[in-house]
């Protein structure tokens, strides 16, 4: 009898002790919230060696993109602590720091002698900084990411389409440079037969739910001289937003949504683009530079198949992308900061970001990306890195959702409904977008 | 047993205990055993209910906790009013509406018309009948936009078989004039079962003596249809028109998953608008004005309508 209460007791206080030892490691993981994308694989696998190193368990919370905003600004809108680290969106970083939700960290990278200027400055100013171009860091460079373009090397190599090509167009078929090229390309192979399959022109950003067709259109209104306000005077948009380069671009848009994609692609984003490209459907890809790793690796478009060029210039030479991507914060409402700090340090070092690129992330350190062997280590490399010089950014004020939403139904509208005429649709933007300043009492 | 059971609990209750459950009368102990319901209702039903009252009067923005909240007085209310956006949303869902109840009571009624003769193998087609209401509309959304697929989709091959159009010519979710009709489609493909079985209900509920005393009176089909079969089935085609009427003016899943509300703003019904406002835009006070708008609209005419049912009911 008092051997078995003997073991009783024995039992139940190592069980006491275990729970007790898995609670205290259980206190020291850390969340890391981001989306639900093949980057967040690789930064599983990355973050192996930060817990080897510092023993802090890692665990992820992972949204997909569709969700991503709505599930994440709630979080942090309720001040919840399931995200002690979050990887979010750029134009989330002014509401963000105003609304208090993550830590400043302009005295942690004093305190650890990490330096803005070791990151590319684009990164900086887009995913770190707010108010922009001031000295003010809420977040730490973490996925690079731009807009650009994959083709079809295969089909583009082919001499029967070459010469084709050339007797219709008078030049050579080959990556564009400038988006009249893009839409000569694009209505070249619209419903043309190859190998015995129809294929498509250009599959670019239709979506409406969230952010796609803002993402899209802007990537091509950029280089038409679109403004979002005058630079001397903020928040004046009439004629920046809705000046006739705006029109030109915006109807630029809408014809190569009728003429050049694959029938009922009126709801695309990266997804549904990725779907069309893979499945061998079109012959250009307008979507995000994450996407590239993996369609570099597809069996059947990838390897020689697949080429990758930047943003092509617009009518006057002007030439910029959409900047997509994220920095990494430190959410104020989590009980772990110092734990939460301590991966921000370990993850700007120099070899972890080297690391974090050969597994498929997009380094934002110029010591990574401004390595000699950089450019050329992988196939899309010095596309990213051309894409990134020409970034432009969506409005990063805390504002930003309503911003977003009215452009989302204003060109959903007339690029994909052909609702109105884009000049309607511009002022109509501007009328919205004044709106939503007002109500802020930013103008 | 029992008995003997219940005393020696009553016995084991301590005395003050005992003493207080002893003063409780029936009323009393109903409400102690309803109350914890009836608290339950209050927190997740009443409370809110009133807090979003009192939001659509504010400025409030769930996305900035650090904002002084003001009061806009009716502010909120005039503009969703005033706001064109939104009459073309209401616009969408009355079209919406109207055309699934049209078609699910018209062809629901016709099917539980057939179901109710005696054949072999009703039961049967009964059960098949009812398989789309039962699977979940997130499952139906995405199936039905895989079908809806101008390249690879069934529905558009059927289509072009038919009509000889091309295919990828039929962009159900992409034209705007066929992506209004590609929901009430898919609404009235999974909802008429559910009409069906209220109105067979109803059909079933008639005397079988009323069409024998008919018969003796050499009534014809048409006649015994038009006089018994459709004035007796009337409360129930009523009701059912009620359940999917409320259901359809608040649907949300199915045309999220099928359109998102396109193309453009041609399939954006109002629980999408509101949505959008309450958590994409963040204009707390602002979509709670326009849900208690919405709310009030579909109170008042589900009201009218019941009192209209119950006059069908008293003839």
């Amino acid at each position: 009898m008092k051997s078995t209460l003997k073991l009783t007791l024995g039992l139940t206080s190592a069980m006491f002790a275990s729970t007790a030892v898995s609670n205290v490691a259980q206190a020291e993981d850390l969340t890391l919230c981001w989306a639900a994308w093949d980057p967040a694989n690789a930064l599983v696998e990355l973050s192996k060696d930060f817990t080897k190193e510092t023993g802090i368990g890692m665990k992820f919370e992972f949204v997909p993109w569709t969700n991503y905003a709505d599930r994440f600004l709630n979080e942090l809108n309720s001040k919840g602590k399931l995200c002690d680290l979050i990887i979010g969106d750029s134009q989330w970083i002014g509401g963000s720091a105003e609304n208090g939700h993550y830590v400043k960290l302009n005295d942690f990278f004093d305190k650890e002698k990490i330096s803005m200027d070791d990151f590319v400055p684009a990164t900086v100013v887009g995913y770190s900084e707010w108010p922009k171009n001031s000295p003010n860091y809420w977040a730490l460079p973490a996925m690079g990411d731009v807009v650009g373009w994959t083709y079809r090397k295969d089909w583009f190599s082919k001499p029967e389409l070459q010469k084709e090509f050339k007797e219709k167009y008078g030049w050579d078929l080959a990556a564009p440079t400038t988006f009249d090229q893009l839409k000569q390309i694009a209505e070249f192979f619209q419903k043309r037969e190859i190998d015995g399959k129809t294929v498509y022109g250009a599959s670019i950003y239709t979506e409406r739910g969230s952010e796609g067709i803002t993402m899209g259109a802007m990537d091509v209104l950029y280089s038409f001289g679109f403004k979002y306000e005058n630079p001397d005077k903020p928040y004046e948009m009439d004629g920046f937003v809705n000046s006739e380069k705006s029109v030109k671009g915006l109807e630029f848009y809408k014809a190569l949504y009728d003429c050049c994609t694959p029938p009922g692609a009126s709801n695309s984003y990266m997804g549904e683009g990725v779907d069309a490209f893979k499945s061998g459907q079109v012959a250009m890809h307008m979507n995000f530079a994450f996407t590239w790793p993996g369609l570099q690796k597809d069996e059947n478009v990838g390897g020689d198949k697949i080429g990758y060029f930047a943003n092509p210039k617009g009518p006057d030479g002007d030439q910029f992308a959409q900047l997509g991507g994220q920095g990494i914060s430190v959410v104020s409402y989590s009980d772990k900061q110092e734990a939460a700090l301590k991966y921000i340090k370990w993850f700007a070092n120099k070899d972890v970001q080297a690391k974090w690129w050969s597994l498929g992330g997009f380094s934002c350190l110029n010591a990574v990306v401004k390595d000699p062997g950089f450019a050329a280590s992988q196939p899309y490399a010095q596309t990213f890195l051309d894409s990134m010089a020409i970034v432009k950014d969506f409005w990063a004020e805390p504002s930003y959702a309503p911003l977003l939403q009215a452009s989302q139904k204003r060109f959903h509208d007339y690029v994909v409904a052909g609702q109105g005429s884009a000049k309607d649709a511009l002022d109509g933007l501007v009328k919205d977008w004044t709106e939503v300043f007002q109500d802020d009492g930013k103008m | 047993m029992l008995n003997r059971t219940a005393d020696s609990v009553a016995r084991a209750t301590p005395e003050p205990l005992a003493r207080k459950v002893r003063g409780i009368s029936d009323k009393g102990l109903a409400w102690l055993f309803i109350s914890p319901t009836i608290l339950l209702l209050l927190a997740i039903n009443i409370f809110p209910l009133f807090w979003a009252i009192y939001l659509s009067f504010t400025n409030y923005r769930a996305n900035r906790p650090n904002e002084v909240v003001r009061n806009v007085g009716l502010a909120n209310y005039k503009r969703i009013l005033g706001d064109q956006d939104i009459w073309i949303a209401m616009q969408t869902t009355a079209h919406f509406v109207f055309w699934t109840i049209l078609l699910q009571t018209l062809i629901g009624f016709t099917l539980a018309w057939l179901i109710d003769r005696k054949f072999r193998g009703h039961a049967f087609w009964t059960t098949i009948i009812l398989v789309p209401m039962m699977l979940s509309p997130a499952v139906v959304g995405n199936f039905w936009r895989f079908l809806y697929e101008p390249q690879i989709g069934l529905f558009a091959y059927a289509i072009s078989f038919v009509t000889g159009i091309p295919a990828t010519q039929i962009g159900m979710l992409s034209n705007v004039s066929l992506a209004p009709w590609s929901i009430v489609i898919v609404d009235t493909w999974m909802w008429t079962p559910y009409v069906m079985l209220i109105c067979l209900a109803g059909l079933r509920s008639i005397p079988e003596y009323i069409y024998e005393a008919a018969e003796v009176d050499r009534a014809s089909n048409w006649r015994q249809f038009w006089s018994i079969t459709l004035p007796m089935a009337l409360p129930f085609i009523m009701l059912a028109v009620l359940f999917r009427g409320i259901e359809n003016f608040k649907m949300f899943d199915m045309v999220n998953l099928l359109t998102g509300g396109g193309p453009g703003s041609t399939t954006e019904v109002a629980s999408i608008t509101l949505k959008r406002q309450a958590f994409e835009s963040w204009r707390t006070g602002y979509s709670s004005a326009f849900a208690i708008i919405l709310f009030v609209a579909v109170f008042g005419l589900a009201n009218i309508y019941v009192k209209a049912l119950n006059k069908v009911k008293q003839r």
